[in-house]
């Protein structure tokens, strides 16, 4: 696939347009400006149309002209097109029309969005020529880095901090990868990994990768969109910790238009956060573009745990050009949330998800998101991965002796049993 | 013993690709301005017309980000670290 060098052109800075080569960089040296994939949109809008992309394989990689490698995938060619889910139930529940759950807590293989970025950034990696990769990570993006690394024989190195999930932990663990505890909160780590990443030349994803790994999350979005019936929801509810998934939703939206494959039509995305850590949704509330960082966040929702967050800026841009808003909630009502995704739609997510649901249950609530309007919500991670944060709070199983009489005492007053006995 | 300053990858072409470089001031903005008599261009590279660190820089000092201290009059003392560090995605 030669020709894939062209739709993918250069590297830009999203502040000044400076042009870059396509290496293992991540900022403009004049104002540090991230810097992002640019592509030749003409070029892609002769290439694809729904026609084509329809009869490729459900991966992420049908949108491939839309990704920023050279040619074919090499890591993660599996990744994506997970399913989304009409949530009638949940619908009914909320109080509004038209409810869809983009369930990433199946994607493959980590059962998080991450796999999704991961796939991108360690492809390019190969390209560029890395033998060893690393992440800074709240816990989902080190799981995919390590068996995405393990599985193209790459070495890994995963820095988190040292209290996150065991779930989290052993999930990356299993894969042989290096994993490596900091005692310290998330953008210690972060800080840490930036000095590595400039003295060791390890391919770092979310550092000197990072504009290959942000493109990838893009894939969500156009899956939604082709998943819709090509068309884009009204709203979209996007968890947030850097706030990158949601500036890259909205550039998949935009991309979509602009080489003819929607049609111009208006959309909102809308971002949650928990309390605990909610730079970006607090900026937003306040209607202002200076995120002000979080020093100390302190929430169960460690995933989202990021006190500066490098997109946030974006984010708020984002929101603000589609008239959508953001929320944050308390851990209570993460908890809340994935209990009322696992009881009306039989989706357990972790607590980003709860975060998903209990904002996008305010934004309604508060008119912001209008009852008759069509929603997705964005699950991006699986509940298995932080029970820690839900134990205790769905009760425990009743235990009996293997007694049929003592099983008819339990049900006796069952609820359920008695309804469908009448 | 002086502040040093911890110069991230993107910015030590200006610095002769020394990572570690000394500096004086009594604060954070006035060893910025110092910094550029040494290193001509170092100065606009981290702050913006207006003279405001731009929104894609994070400045520690001794681990501790100057925006929960006093940003750019943050008082410096003998010995301090100063670590210029560029935003990173999430993870
Ligand atoms: C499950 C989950 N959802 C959402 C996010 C948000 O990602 P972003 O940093 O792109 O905002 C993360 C980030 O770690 C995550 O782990
Ligand atoms: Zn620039």
């Amino acid at each position: 696939m030669s020709e894939q060098q062209t739709f993918f052109s250069n590297l830009k800075c999203r502040e000044c347009g400076r042009l870059y080569p396509k290496e293992a960089i991540h900022i403009c040296e004049f104002d540090f400006g991230p810097l992002e994939a640019a592509y030749d949109y003409d070029l892609i809008a002769k290439h694809i149309n729904r026609d084509v992309i329809a009869s490729r394989p459900q991966t992420m990689w049908r949108y491939r002209e839309l990704l920023p490698i050279d040619g074919s995938p090499t890591v993660g060619a599996q990744v994506g097109f997970t399913p989304l889910v009409r949530a009638d139930r949940l619908a009914k529940h909320l109080g509004v029309d038209e409810l869809y759950i983009k369930n990433d807590t199946v994607n493959y293989p980590t059962l998080s969005f991450k796999d999704r970025v991961v796939s991108v950034a360690l492809s390019r990696a190969c390209e560029l020529g890395f033998k060893i990769v690393a992440c800074a990570s709240t816990g989902n993006l080190a799981n995919s880095v390590a068996a995405n690394a393990a599985a193209a024989g790459l070495t890994s190195y995963v820095l988190i901090p040292a209290n996150l999930e065991k779930s989290k932990i052993v999930g990356s663990l299993v894969y042989g990868t290096q994993v490596i505890g900091i005692e310290g909160a998330y953008d210690q780590v972060n800080r840490l990994c930036s000095e590595i990443a400039g003295k060791y030349g390890w391919g770092f994803v979310n550092v000197n990768l990072r504009p290959y790994y942000a493109e990838g999350s893009k894939s969500m979005g156009f899956e939604i969109a082709e998943q819709l019936g090509w068309k884009l929801p009204r709203h979209t509810v996007i968890p947030m910790a850097s706030g990158s998934l949601l500036t890259k939703i909205h550039k998949a939206y935009k991309e979509f238009i602009k080489v003819g494959i929607l049609e111009e039509q208006p959309f909102s995305v809308h971002g949650a956060q928990a309390s605990g850590c909610s730079p970006i949704a607090e900026a937003k509330k306040k209607n202002s573009d200076i995120v002000k960082p979080v020093s100390k966040p302190d929430t169960i929702v460690k995933s989202l745990a990021i006190g500066t967050p490098a997109d946030g800026y974006y984010a708020i841009r984002s929101m603000n050009e589609t008239g959508g808003s953001a929320d944050d909630c308390t851990d209570e009502e993460v908890i809340q949330g994935i209990r009322e995704l696992a009881e009306y739609a039989g989706i357990f997510a972790e607590t980003a998800g709860g975060v998903t649901v209990a904002c996008a249950r305010k934004l309604i609530e508060s008119g912001k998101i209008p009852r008759n309007e069509s929603i997705v919500l964005c699950i991006t991670g699986h509940g298995l991965k932080t029970q820690e944060a839900i134990h205790g709070h769905c009760g425990e199983p009743r235990v009996i002796n293997p007694s049929l009489r003592e099983f008819e005492a339990l049900i006796a007053n069952d609820a359920a049993v008695l309804q469908t006995q009448n | 013993m002086p502040i040093q300053v911890r110069i991230p990858a993107p910015l030590r072409k200006l610095t002769n690709e020394q990572e570690l470089v000394p500096a004086t001031g009594a604060n954070i903005g006035e060893v910025l301005t110092n910094l550029n008599t040494a290193y001509p261009g170092l100065f606009e590279r981290i702050c913006d017309e207006s003279g405001n660190v731009r929104r894609f820089v994070n400045i520690f000092v001794n681990d501790e980000d100057i925006r929960f201290l006093e940003e750019k009059a943050t008082p410096l003392k003998e010995g301090d670290e100063i670590s210029i560090v560029p935003a990173i995605a999430g993870g």
